[in-house]
């Protein structure tokens, strides 16, 4: 079995005792060096820019190719002909500019932590799930579980995109310039979901907490998703975040519907039958 | 539109925070200690958190705008994802009187944090990482 041969995070005060409860207790100094980037992160430089042909290459190597002009020091990658194969993109934990010039299959851009990508064409089934950092363009239509189990970042798709968008949603801002699909922001517990079409039926069931902002129809809400109240900060927000990708609300971001939780089903598990019954 | 409801801003440093009766039965709060809606307000914006923007080629907070400053066991901590633990604010830092800047100096906190040669995940990868 591997072993912590260092001692550096003692020294932060990281304790090694077996950990009891919720809390692990770390203590550390704010007087760090200034680093922004992980500390195994490649240093790139966004000025170098390097292009390459994906049309006949296999999943694994396009990869390893984006991994290896990082590891070069390019902070500029442009993929052409992706050819809509799958899982493209995926477990970049480094800050790039990465553009891929067509459209990409199902699970691209997964597991992300820092890059920004744009994509020319459409993407497929749970684009960027678990995202964690960076932001992700897609220029034309998404399939659905858009954004599942997002963590952080922004998430925008310029057209429609289909059904559970957001599902599992822990962070993060996802964007839709058109329409989403039915259940979407399911199970959603924080983070923000900007819609600038209509949304489908269910939108927000089972929510635990985060926002929905819908510019069009809702066609039904579901259990447990109630329509809050628009703040100044909220309309500020929105404004600027819509701005930075070229969209805008088709009737001003102040008349667009805010959704949140109704929090009838916190702590759900130990609600009464009866209870559970009058939430539901 | 309204304005952000006020609370205490000490309210989980100064109390368990148990307010309905279920909480009370069970002793414990629901639901998160700190408004995890809030998003930031950028006017309060600090220069290193400018130039993390910056080294990152991003034009807002990005990831840090859900990054709030917690109150765990009576004092004040930012939560780090990548420990799945929560970092407890050094007592040399004098807390604001609002939560936005409160949060700021959090996500300052934990870009330190994370960033760290001495951070936990680099021990962790060393002796676990496969590839």
């Amino acid at each position: 079995m591997a072993e912590l041969k260092h001692i550096d995070s003692h020294d932060m005060g990281l304790h090694d005792e077996q950990l009891v409860g919720r809390t692990q207790e770390v203590f550390f100094s704010a007087e760090e060096g200034e680093s922004f980037t992980y500390p195994d992160a490649f240093d790139v430089d966004f000025d170098r820019a390097a292009e390459f042909d994906a049309a006949d290459m296999a999943i694994n190597d396009i990869n390893l190719k984006i991994r290896q002009l990082m590891g070069d020091g390019y902070g500029d990658i442009t993929v052409r002909n992706p050819g809509a194969k799958h899982s493209l993109g995926v477990g970049i934990l480094n800050r790039l500019n990465l553009t891929f010039d067509g459209s990409l299959g199902y699970f691209g851009i997964g597991l992300i932590d820092g890059p920004n990508v744009h994509v020319t064409g459409r993407v497929g089934w749970s684009c960027a799930e678990n995202m964690m950092a960076g932001t992700v363009v897609i220029e034309k239509n998404a399939g659905s579980t858009f954004g599942a189990a997002i963590r952080g970042g922004d998430l925008v798709c310029k057209g429609d995109v289909g059904s559970r968008t957001g599902i599992d949603q822990k962070g993060g801002t996802i964007i839709v310039g058109g329409r989403t699909g039915a259940f979407s922001g399911f199970m959603m517990q924080r983070g923000r979901m900007v819609i600038l079409g209509d949304a489908g039926a269910n939108l927000g069931d089972s929510m635990y907490d985060g926002t929905i902002f819908v510019g069009g129809k809702i066609a039904g809400l579901g259990v447990d998703a109630v329509e809050g109240e628009m703040t100044e900060l909220d309309a500020h927000w929105l404004e600027k975040k819509l701005a930075m990708y070229g969209l805008e609300a088709p009737n001003g971001v102040a008349n667009m519907t805010k959704i949140v939780a109704g929090k009838q089903l916190w702590n759900y598990d130990n609600l009464e039958p009866t209870e559970k019954k009058l939430v539901l | 539109m309204v304005e952000n409801a006020k609370q205490s801003i000490n309210k989980y440093l100064e109390s368990e925070g148990l307010d309905t009766d279920r909480e009370k039965d069970i002793g414990q709060h629901i639901g998160y200690r700190y408004d995890v809606n809030l998003v930031p307000d950028y006017s309060r914006l600090t220069p290193f958190l400018q130039k993390y923007i910056d080294v990152m080629g991003w034009q807002d907070l990005n990831w840090l705008e859900d990054v709030h400053m917690g109150y765990e066991e009576g004092r004040p901590a930012v939560f780090d994802r990548n420990i799945n633990g929560w970092v407890t604010v050094p007592e040399n830092i004098e807390l604001p009187d609002n939560q936005q800047d409160r949060d700021m100096i959090a996500r300052e906190l934990l870009i330190k944090f994370q960033m760290s040669q001495r951070h936990p995940m680099v021990e962790l990868k060393e002796a676990y990482a496969k590839f």
